[in-house]
């Protein structure tokens, strides 16, 4: 790591460019001192990336920049550098280099990518939840992207699950996107975790920067899960390039009549392993699957009777009064008594205005 | 006899002064003069009085005229002051005898060829002339039923100047009007009826449980799931006003110039609904001389927001105070106007911008889009709200299902009674309903017993409770017990009421 590596890396040119330029040069330093008049000899070089060059040259204060880099914390590792994760280096396109704050993901422990929508429902959160925290549990390192939804559900349980967790951001890394998850951001790190972008620090999410991202998420882990995708969504094309560069892809099968699940079904089809229990899961990485016990059995032996009838009626899907009226045949005042009990024991919760979910 | 003085009055916000109108015909260089700090609409009196008397085949000589309306240091305004300024001139020129105007009170708007209009706010002026020993009112023909609606003081009803004339001066008789054809009690005349509702148990139920204890009711539902609906046909279940209620409102809506000719007594419940564009002063009342807002004439009845987010948030949170004094007071310079703003308030909302959510195979919009509609409430606005509940989209199957709906009699029916117990307990505190009760008096008539006690303390803690929706649980509770027939509020009774808590956003949208 140093400032001319960081100032290639910032450089507006393609991965390509910099990885071949690097290769010819011999190193970062041996890229910046090429002559302006030589810079032509590069045939992959086209004019607009000469100009970028010689411009960036001109207006990047090496030094400057370099010190304000290491000030931020933050650790630049170039495809040359030993660091570099292998698993990174085999895929097509790979990043030039990363930043990284916190640590990187051990080449040698197995690396597990969740991803899935942002907006998703109680079922795909619990699966999430509890693949990540389980996987985590069994010395897999957890790759996703920090964002909304599915992302930091899966962090959370692989937090929760006493491993570590590795997120890739579609912004610099010293930004944390979204806001909400600031807390993570932080538990990531603490917990001996990494943030690692390929972006340099400061720089804002971009819409176009995610789906750009989804290809280091694969790359850095060994299979892919999809909890929740609807049919056209982000975590599909992350899947697509997760099959691309070699990667087992599975999916979370869901009920079919509800959309989140349709980007998975779509995979499933089209040959993806179905995902049924974190031991099968674990048992077909070859690690031996751990005693993992059904709560839920456990759980229904407090309840009453009519409890019971209630607690069974409601799903991870939220479902309102009239419809577990419906499947109960009950009263209005009997269901709603009865899902207030289960709430104050924790059994259920309230999502929107009578509308309920399993815990 | 040059000089004359007629009694007539004005309404200042709900309170009514008399006014003594004075006229004085002179020699002199002809003109007419009206003082007394007057609008300009009573100015413009002085066009409308000279032609009228004209137009009535009467004569009106080029005197000098002179029109005081005392006392003097009040504005005058209004358009009522035409009929006694035109009777006054009348008898300042002689034509009649100002004992033919002893002990009587005369107001109407004229027009140009001597019809009399109508005019607002007879019923309350009435009244307060009835109170103050005045025989007699003399009002347009089209205001005298709602003048009748007051015994004991005889409303004779005109329909122009000059039968006015040949009243006063003994040429004709004009029979004092008859008390106006009002509803029996129980009579229903709504035309709607929550029979006509299929399905919707829960949100009937809390209606019920609404009115019952005179609770706020919220109904959160995605687009054409019937709160509106719901919400007309709350007024359908409410006891029947007393008398007095009746004129209570009858009265507001008379300062308004709202009321019918026919039947001028208000016996159904208002249900106001009012527009989200509403401004906060057409929402509470408003004006240099204030006049009531939505909220008072929603007195006794309902007062209906839909669309709940899309109000501007500071009109939302003027209703704040009234809704805890069931009154509002608004203060200018020239004094301070009281009025009642007893009402139960139902607003109407969808669960987010585009109405689906939690159906996440509907909804379209994102957690963020949730929260910013969301935030358009304030949370102490949405603490005022007792009771909130879900109104569900309606399936097909619910919609032509055959099933025998409950009829707002009957429902009406379990209310009244859960009022009686209320007004019995209530008996000689002022408190109406549960809703009204502070917190020294929940504490008192809401008494738990162990068992309770420590549900509630399990659902303090393990539902977030805040000690103001604690006290908000326990009245519904009460309200819930009371229909029940129940003395002690019970486990069921205190869980139904958790049920119908008000939203908390902290846990919505996540």
């Amino acid at each position: 790591m140093n400032p001319y590596e960081y100032w290639l890396a910032a450089l507006s040119i393609s991965d390509r460019k910099k990885t071949l330029l690097c290769k010819y040069m011999k190193s970062a330093e041996g890229v910046y001192y090429i002559e302006e008049t030589t810079l032509n000899r590069f045939r992959f070089l086209n004019e607009r990336d000469c100009n970028t060059m010689i411009q960036a040259k001109k207006i990047w204060d090496l030094q400057g920049e370099y010190d304000r880099l290491l000030k931020k914390q933050v650790r630049l590792v170039t495809c040359q550098n030993p660091e570099y994760p292998k698993k990174l280096a085999d895929i097509p396109d790979k990043p030039y280099a990363l930043y990284v704050k916190g640590s990187l993901p051990d080449e040698r422990l197995p690396g597990v990518a969740i991803v899935g929508a942002r907006n998703c429902s109680r079922y795909g959160e619990k699966y999430a939840f509890e693949f990540a925290q389980s996987l985590s549990g069994h010395g897999i390192q957890v790759i996703s992207g920090l964002a909304r939804g599915i992302d930091g559900v899966s962090q959370r349980g692989a937090l929760v699950g006493q491993g570590k967790t590795f997120a890739v951001l579609g912004s610099g890394v010293d930004i944390c996107y979204p806001r909400e998850n600031i807390g993570l951001y932080g538990d990531i790190l603490e917990m001996g975790g990494g943030i690692l972008s390929e972006l340099p620090p400061g720089t804002p999410p971009k819409p176009y920067h995610f789906p750009k991202r989804n290809r280091i998420i694969s790359g850095l882990s060994d299979l892919l899960l999809v909890m929740e995708a609807r049919e056209k969504s982000g975590s599909l094309i992350t899947a697509d390039m997760a099959l691309e560069q070699g990667k087992d892809v599975y999916a979370l099968p869901g009920p079919v009549d509800s959309s989140l699940s349709r980007g998975c079904h779509q995979l499933i089809r089209q040959g993806a392993g179905i995902l049924i229990s974190p031991e099968m899961l674990l048992e077909e990485m070859g690690i031996s699957g751990g005693n993992f016990q059904e709560k839920n059995a456990e759980a229904k032996k407090m309840l009453e009777s009519l409890e019971d009838m209630v607690y069974s009626s409601v799903v991870l899907y939220p479902r309102n009064i009239g419809q577990i009226m419906d499947e109960s045949g009950l009263s209005a005042q009997e269901v709603l008594e009865t899902l207030v009990s289960l709430e104050i024991k924790g059994y259920v919760q309230e999502v929107s205005k009578n509308y309920y979910v399993r815990v | 006899m040059s000089f004359s003085t007629v009694l007539s009055a004005s309404m200042f916000g709900l309170k009514v002064e008399f006014i003594h109108v004075e006229a004085d015909v002179s020699n002199g260089l002809p003109a007419f003069q009206m003082v007394g700090y007057l609008s300009s609409e009573v100015k413009e009196a002085a066009e409308r009085v000279r032609t009228a008397i004209r137009n009535s085949g009467l004569d009106f000589p080029a005197k000098k005229t002179v029109i005081n309306l005392a006392p003097a240091t009040m504005k005058k305004r209004g358009a009522a002051f035409d009929l006694p300024i035109a009777v006054s001139i009348l008898l300042s020129l002689g034509r009649l005898d100002s004992e033919a105007v002893r002990s009587m009170l005369i107001l109407g708007e004229l027009s140009l060829d001597g019809k009399v209009r109508k005019v607002p706010g007879i019923l309350p002026i009435v009244a307060e002339a009835r109170a103050a020993g005045i025989h007699a009112c003399m009002v347009p023909r089209v205001n005298a039923a709602e003048g009748a609606l007051v015994e004991g003081i005889d409303v004779i009803g005109v329909e122009s100047l000059e039968e006015t004339y040949r009243y006063l001066s003994g040429k004709v008789q004009i029979a004092p009007e008859t008390y106006p054809a009002v509803k029996q009690q129980g009579e229903t005349v709504h035309g709607l009826d929550y029979g006509d509702i299929c399905g919707q148990a829960a949100v009937k139920r809390a209606a019920e449980v609404a009115v019952a204890g005179g609770h706020n009711l919220l109904l959160i539902g995605p687009p054409g799931s019937g709160k509106s609906m719901t919400a007309q046909r709350i007024p359908t279940i409410f006891p029947d006003m007393t008398l007095e209620e009746s004129m209570e409102v009858t009265k507001i809506y008379s300062i308004l110039g709202m009321l019918d000719s026919e039947k001028p007594l208000i016996q159904n419940r208002p249900f106001r609904s009012v527009h989200h564009t509403s401004t906060k002063a057409a929402l509470v009342g408003g004006g240099k001389i204030p006049v009531p807002g939505e909220i008072s004439l929603a007195h006794g009845g309902v007062l209906f927001l839909d669309e709940l987010p899309e109000f501007q948030k500071n009109v939302l949170e003027v209703l704040r105070q009234p809704l805890e004094d069931h009154q509002v007071r608004i203060t200018r310079s020239q004094g301070s106007y009281l009025f009642p703003a007893n009402f139960t308030l139902v607003a109407a909302m969808n669960p987010c911008p585009c109405g689906c959510y939690p159906d996440m195979n509907r909804c379209t919009c994102t957690p963020g889009q949730i929260q910013h509609y969301l935030g358009k409430l304030s949370q102490p606005f949405l603490d005022r709200m007792d009771i909130c509940v879900e109104a569900p989209r309606v399936e097909y199957e619910s919609l032509c299902a055959k099933g025998r709906e409950e009829t707002s009699a009957q429902i009406r029916e379990r209310v009244c009674r859960a009022r009686e117990v209320q007004n019995r307990r209530y008996q000689g505190t002022g408190i109406l309903t549960n809703a009204m009760l502070g917190v020294q008096e929940t504490n008192r008539w809401c008494v738990l017993g162990e068992a309770e006690e420590t549900l509630m303390k399990q659902a303090f803690s393990s539902l977030g409770l805040t000690a103001r929706t604690y006290y908000k649980i326990l009245k519904v509770a009460r309200t819930i017990a009371d229909l029940d027939g129940e003395e002690q509020i019970l486990e069921k009774h205190l869980k139904e009421a958790v049920g119908y808590r008000t939203l908390d956003k902290k846990y919505w949208g996540r």
